[in-house]
């Protein structure tokens, strides 16, 4: 139902189905016809939606204006990095040697995307520090799990098997203690001190012979540079432990910090993130993982390697190689390669080594001039220099307005919310991250946004509890979509058999 | 805030009935958490808790919690009712809102209301 009062802006593509009409015609056949197999691998009835193409393309075009994108306004989300992605990658994810190429190829009719998969993890190991890398897995937590498979069969390589304690800030991110969980690692929460650093108390009483390594996000979802990191790392390798990386904040330390220099020994990237791969609509993600040189026989196979030197006017002819005690494939074939992999290669190229410190610096600015510009209406209960983003909490003295109001009140001045409620050691927090795309102009407008609508609480709070109020659908209720899990607008008729 | 004097409580903001051993989650925690949307109790009825280990996970439309056992002892019974309705948790957090009964166990490190009540208040900000 939408504001207006009841009428559906948009039906669903079922409801404007048609009995007979047709968007596509099959051609003629053209082998013999021949019998279907099983009839209970077939359902006698299959309630596609029948329209026509220009039907189609309507109701996705129209669904897609209710949408807001990067391309179509700021979007601070966060721990998100919600960077504009530059329309070259979509000019070189489409060349034809990239497009039509199959993973199945034989190597030698593959050479310049094989080139492309080693010169990127030449570059994300010159870029982080590390000494083996894998482009293989899909997203970010799909390199966290990889990480935590190495540095398991790291310590299963030594007989050090009483190690099953993962070391975990409070304010990480939750796929953290979720890849640890799932090779039922046990979890240790390491809280965060007053400065938002990890707390070497605390993490000194955890640290001991059966800690498998510690988590750490640096700087962590509170937009803070650990300014203890070396001492961080030190306790945790004195115990025998390894350092995790989550590099989903990578985008702060561009040229500037290299974690592998800091003595991390295991770190996953988000492409999607970092190196402008589209993300937000659910992916395609990339999350490769750096490994220090003690791990580098541990990562996933195959890495594209050189297995014939070049020679004289021969170029290097590439191929994959096996690591000798790799933990095995974390997906069939070799990651998101035209999503991700060119597009993040494109992004670094156009950049170079100068580029990638300036998009780290503007990053580290622009999050600072935003904190400047709203330390005065909005308490930041962690305020020092920050790094890309910053956390303010939504709330005022006296007031019930809360950081969700606050979230779809920016809607109605046509941005998108920051990320709330996270990281959960900040009340009502407020995540800002506006990345180094975003110029003064934008920045201001923002900052006089949530200005106007700090006001706005105390004068009409109603504008920020009944909000958003100009955008096509109003207040969704949360609470009904999480409680009532129904997501199919028809049952199958075999629905009952198949429960 | 409501914090029944005859319960005891865990930092980690679960109750504790001395009486009959019942379970749950503070006037303070579904607060703090909003609306519960799920729950999962991942101790079966029968089996041994230690204090302090995880029994429960509770998920809102804001953050997830695990919940804690407050005292060791054997689980003598399990609240189905919440899991069909986890918005009891918010409405009725120490009455219908239970979670399990530990039966015959020693109680964690436990504080009175009166304690529970100033631990809230020095994280309120």
């Amino acid at each position: 139902m939408n504001k207006t009062g009841g009428t559906i802006v948009e039906p669903t593509i079922f409801e404007l189905s048609s009995p007979g009409r047709l968007g596509v015609r099959m051609p003629a056949s053209d082998v013999p016809e021949t019998a279907l197999p099983q009839k209970n691998f077939l359902r006698s009835e299959l309630p596609l939606p029948e329209l026509a193409e220009v039907d189609v393309v309507r109701h996705y075009m129209r669904l897609s204006k209710f949408n807001y994108s990067v391309d179509g306004g700021f979007y601070p989300l966060g721990s998100c990095t919600m960077k504009y992605n530059p329309k070259i990658n979509e000019d070189t994810c489409r060349y034809p040697g990239f497009l039509y190429t199959h993973p199945l190829q034989p190597i030698e009719t593959v050479q310049g995307n094989l080139a492309l998969v080693y010169e990127l993890q030449e570059w994300l190991k010159e870029i982080s520090g590390f000494a083996g890398i894998t482009l293989q897995p899909a997203a970010g937590a799909h390199g966290e799990f990889a990480g935590v498979l190495i540095m398991h069969a790291y310590h299963k390589s030594r007989n050090d098997t009483k190690r099953t304690k993962m070391l975990i800030p409070d304010a990480a991110h939750g796929t953290n203690p979720a890849s640890a969980g799932l090779l039922g690692m046990s979890v240790v929460t390491i809280p965060s001190d007053a400065r938002g650093n990890v707390d070497l108390k605390a993490l000194e009483a955890a640290c001991d012979d059966t800690v498998v390594g510690m988590m750490l996000t640096n700087p962590n979802t509170l937009g803070m540079f650990d300014e203890n990191i070396e001492k961080v790392v030190k306790l945790v390798h004195d115990c025998g432990g390894l350092m995790y990386g989550d590099g989903a904040n990578l985008n702060a330390l561009l040229g500037i910090v290299r974690p592998g220099d800091l003595g991390f020994d295991v770190m996953h990237f988000n492409l999607h993130k970092t190196f402008s791969v589209p993300h937000g609509g659910g992916g395609p993600g990339s999350g490769p993982v750096g490994v220090s040189a003690q791990l580098a026989d541990f990562l996933p196979a195959p890495l594209v390697g050189v297995v014939e030197e070049a020679e004289d006017d021969v170029p290097p002819l590439y191929g994959f190689v096996t690591p000798k005690h790799t933990i095995g494939r974390m997906k069939a074939f070799h990651g998101h390669f035209g999503g991700g992999l060119v597009r993040a290669y494109t992004y670094i190229a156009m950049h170079g080594p100068d580029g990638l410190k300036d998009i780290s610096q503007y990053a580290v600015l622009n999050a600072n001039y935003l904190q400047a510009r709203l330390r005065d209406t909005y308490k930041i209960p962690y305020d020092r220099i920050c790094m890309h983003e910053f956390v303010a909490e939504g709330q005022f003295e006296g007031s019930d307005v809360r950081a969700l109001d606050i979230a779809k009140r920016l809607m109605d001045y046509n941005f998108h919310p920051p990320t709330n409620y996270f990281p959960l050691i900040v009340h009502e927090a407020l995540m800002i991250e506006p990345t180094e795309t975003e110029n003064k102009d934008t920045l201001d407008r923002f900052a006089d946004a949530l200005i106007k609508i700090a006001e706005e609480a105390k004068s009409q709070p109603d504008l920020l509890h009944n909000a958003p109020s100009t955008t096509e659908f109003g207040r969704m209720d949360e609470v009904k979509a999480a409680r009532e899990l129904v997501l199919c607008c028809w049952l199958p008729e075999n629905y009952e058999t198949m429960k | 805030m409501n914090t029944p004097s005859n319960l005891m409580y865990a930092k980690s903001d679960e109750w504790f009935d001395p009486s009959n051993g019942a379970v749950g989650i503070t006037d303070y925690a579904q607060n703090q958490l909003s609306d519960i949307v799920f729950v999962e109790i991942l101790v079966d009825e029968g089996e041994e808790v230690t204090a302090g280990k995880p029994i429960a996970s509770v998920e809102s439309v804001k953050a997830s919690a695990e919940i804690y056992a407050p005292a060791s002892g054997k689980v003598g019974a399990i609240n189905k009712g919440i899991i069909e309705k986890p918005e009891i948790l918010n409405s009725d957090p120490f009455g219908d809102g239970w979670m399990i009964k530990i039966e015959g166990g020693a109680q964690g490190d436990l504080m009175d209301s009166a304690a529970y009540e100033k631990h809230c208040e020095e994280r309120a900000h």
